[in-house]
């Protein structure tokens, strides 16, 4: 029992991650119909901002008193800088073949997402760099069961940023302009939305998502490395899939269902780490076979 | 009456223009085929270097490839993320029933359909259900196919070898018939070299036939208008699907010739990165065009297996000769010679924004490209709801 809540806490921290890595993969395809290949290594790339901001900050040494206010800072500066990076990727990879065959720009998402990895690795190199982890290291206990006091966090956190992500989407101006173009462009225009502005603020609200999902996994697994957000990036979208591509809440939920299943392959298979993939991309083969929709989906991707 | 006479009048002059191409191609433009053909064939006689004649069959696995992801994207434009999947498919059947892994030995050139049919096989088992999927999802599932496949063969390590793979796949051998002595490959590159010559020569004939058949045009119709090539009776699946199979096949007859040349098949040999190379070759040569296809192969292999591994050493060289220490100091030739995925991405992106129809383009492909297709992506989404 102690071990399956254990494997559980893993899951739903992973699937915290998972899932804010799937928002930016939902946005992106429920407005441009889409698939941002270059998604999880913007992922990675956000990580890497947060990592720089701390160094700057020099938050390993802070005192806890100012450790909160620095936290918040980074998480802010690194979404921003990396939402700016989503809006540029579109700007300039994407803008033009707007009307092109799908095929055109999902070969420059392939494109990006090799020009962005490239880059990493320029810069940092193959090898895998430690991140800190500035969350507390503490168990909570509760009902019994002693929690690590990190994982709820991250939970919450990702909890947040999605409610947040669907309060914005429903009740601003901005977020209603997002609907009404990702359900009618054309009829969008002729309302007098901008749609270059709105197609640009939704990626930039994926990448901001992704940032701080690449920050909350550098705390979490206190590690980062030029390719990781290839594999996270296609569970991510294993997991926007299985919770109905295009829907926000789809997204979160698949996330975290995607999660749990990793750490129960993880803890429960034999040799079960080697699988996990195997076992991801099946349920990903599966789920677009028997039920494209996903969970919540309401479109029919068949033509 | 008079419409029936126009419309007559119409196929005759189509059949006149068809049958001029074909005289075209007949006399004056088949020459320089020609004479590419035996300067291909007079190559490793006149140059018996033999890791040039290597160089040379190797590049010719690469277009092999090319050539048959080109039916499945270029002709029928199904996105194939996971080509290399089925070029381990053909590597490791071929490894497995000739090699001392089980100790089978099977002889090499049953294999090498064998394994382009088990490749079709699982073309088929992955299509049959996916390939009614709209096109960014199927790139999705045959991406997560191409991942699967590779670390199957990793962790099945009771069949497979594992991490190491298999090591000691068998040569081809041409038995001894009527009294001639038989011949073994064993590691000379030059008879590889003439295998895969001979292979694309009849994989240009077939295919180049295939486009021009019944099944070529509904192929080129579904990739137009799939609702309008369902309506015109075009069965969608089945043609796909052969498609899909068919590009697969190639992958899987590369497979067993790569195999048995590399003499050893590991699973780190088939990552993501070869299907992304094979089609930045189709992308960067043209969708469409073999011509084409062959030449963006040859480009790729030449900046992958040449330039970016010359670079470096050239700008060592250059920087040494220029004698300015700031830039000595920086390792450029370092960050050259890490920097070939970024160079990978850039091409791709540029291509596709600048010139998407390829540097050789196929006509229809390029049309269709250029003036790209307005409120497609609405009106589909629409007319699904």
């Amino acid at each position: 029992m102690r071990f399956f809540a254990d494997q559980l806490t893993l899951g739903l921290t992973l699937g915290a991650i998972y899932a804010l890595i799937a928002l930016g993969y939902t946005l992106v395809y429920g407005i441009i119909e889409l698939i941002n290949f270059a998604h999880g290594d913007v992922f990675t790339v956000g990580g890497l901002i947060g990592l720089t901001l701390i160094g700057l900050l020099q938050l390993q040494r802070a005192s806890p008193l100012l450790l909160i206010p620095g936290l918040v800072v980074v998480f802010l500066v690194a979404m921003s800088l990396n939402g700016l990076l989503g809006v540029v990727i579109e700007r300039v990879a994407y803008r033009r073949l707007r009307n092109a065959p799908r095929l055109a720009p999902l070969i420059t998402a392939v494109g990006v997402s090799f020009i962005l990895e490239g880059a990493i690795f320029l810069v940092k190199g193959p090898d895998h760099i430690s991140y800190p982890n500035l969350l507390p290291t503490g168990d909570i206990t509760l009902a019994g069961f002693a929690l690590g006091a990190n994982n709820l966090i991250i939970i919450a956190l990702a909890l947040f940023l999605m409610v947040g992500l669907q309060q914005f989407i429903q009740r601003t101006r901005i977020g209603r302009a997002m609907r009404a173009t990702a359900q009618d462009r054309d009829a969008a225009r002729l309302m007098g939305i901008n749609i270059n502005r709105t197609i640009a603020i939704t990626f930039f609200l994926g990448s901001a998502l992704a940032a701080a999902g690449g920050i909350i996994n550098g705390f979490y697994f206190q590690d980062i490395v030029f390719n990781q957000g290839f594999q996270a990036g296609l569970f991510a979208f294993t997991a926007a899939v299985f919770g109905g591509i295009g829907n926000v809440v789809g997204a979160s939920v698949g996330g975290f269902v995607i999660g749990v299943i990793v750490a129960m392959v993880a803890g429960y298979m034999q040799g079960g780490q080697q699988w996990s993939d195997v076992v991801v991309f099946s349920i990903l083969i599966l789920v677009l076979v028997f039920r494209p929709t996903g969970l919540f989906g309401m479109q029919v991707p068949e033509k | 009456m008079s419409k029936k006479i126009a419309e007559r009048g119409l196929r005759h002059r189509l059949r006149q223009i068809s049958a001029e191409g074909m005289l075209a191609l007949s006399t004056g433009r088949k020459i320089p085929y020609i004479l590419l053909v035996i300067a291909l064939i007079a190559f490793p006689i006149v140059d018996s270097n033999a890791p040039h004649v290597d160089v040379a069959a190797d590049a010719g696995r690469w277009i092999l490839l090319a050539l048959g992801l080109n039916i499945v994207i270029g002709y029928a434009g199904l996105l194939d993320l996971g080509y290399a999947a089925f070029f381990a498919i053909g590597s490791y059947s071929t490894a497995i029933l000739a090699s001392g892994q089980f100790n089978i030995h099977l002889s090499f050139w049953p294999l090498l359909f064998a394994s382009a049919l088990i490749a079709a096989f699982f073309g088929l088992v992955l299509g049959a259900p996916t390939l009614r999927l709209r096109g960014d999802y199927l790139a999705i599932v045959t991406l997560g196919f191409g991942e699967i496949v590779p670390r199957v063969f990793r962790n099945a390590s009771k069949f497979t070898g594992g991490v190491n793979g298999i090591v000691g796949v068998d040569q081809p051998k041409i038995p001894s018939v009527f009294g001639l002595h038989g011949y073994s490959f064993g590691f000379n590159p030059v008879p590889y070299y003439y295998l895969m010559l001979v292979v694309i020569l009849l994989s240009i004939l077939l295919i180049n036939n295939l486009r021009n058949s019944r099944l070529g045009r509904a192929w080129m119709a579904i990739r137009e208008d799939e609702v309008a090539a369902a309506a015109t009776g075009i069965n969608t699946v089945t043609t796909k699907l052969l498609a899909f199979s068919l590009g697969a096949s190639f992958s899987g007859f590369a497979g067993a010739y790569y195999a048995s040349k590399l003499f050893i098949v590991t699973p780190e040999t088939f990552s993501f990165v070869v299907s992304v190379t094979v089609l930045l070759m189709v992308v960067l040569g043209g969708m469409g065009n073999i011509r084409g296809v062959i030449v963006g192969a040859l480009v790729i292999y030449f900046i992958q297996s040449y330039v970016l591994i010359q670079l470096p050493g050239w700008i060592t060289s250059a920087t040494q000769a220029l004698n300015i220490d700031f830039l000595t100091k920086l390792d450029i030739s370092g960050y050259v010679q890490r920097s070939s995925f970024l160079i990978f991405g850039v091409i791709l992106v540029v291509i596709m924004l600048l010139r998407p129809q390829g540097l050789i383009p196929s006509a229809q492909r390029k049309v269709e490209l250029e003036l790209g297709t307005s409120e497609e992506a609405v009106s589909d989404l629409r007319g699904s709801a």
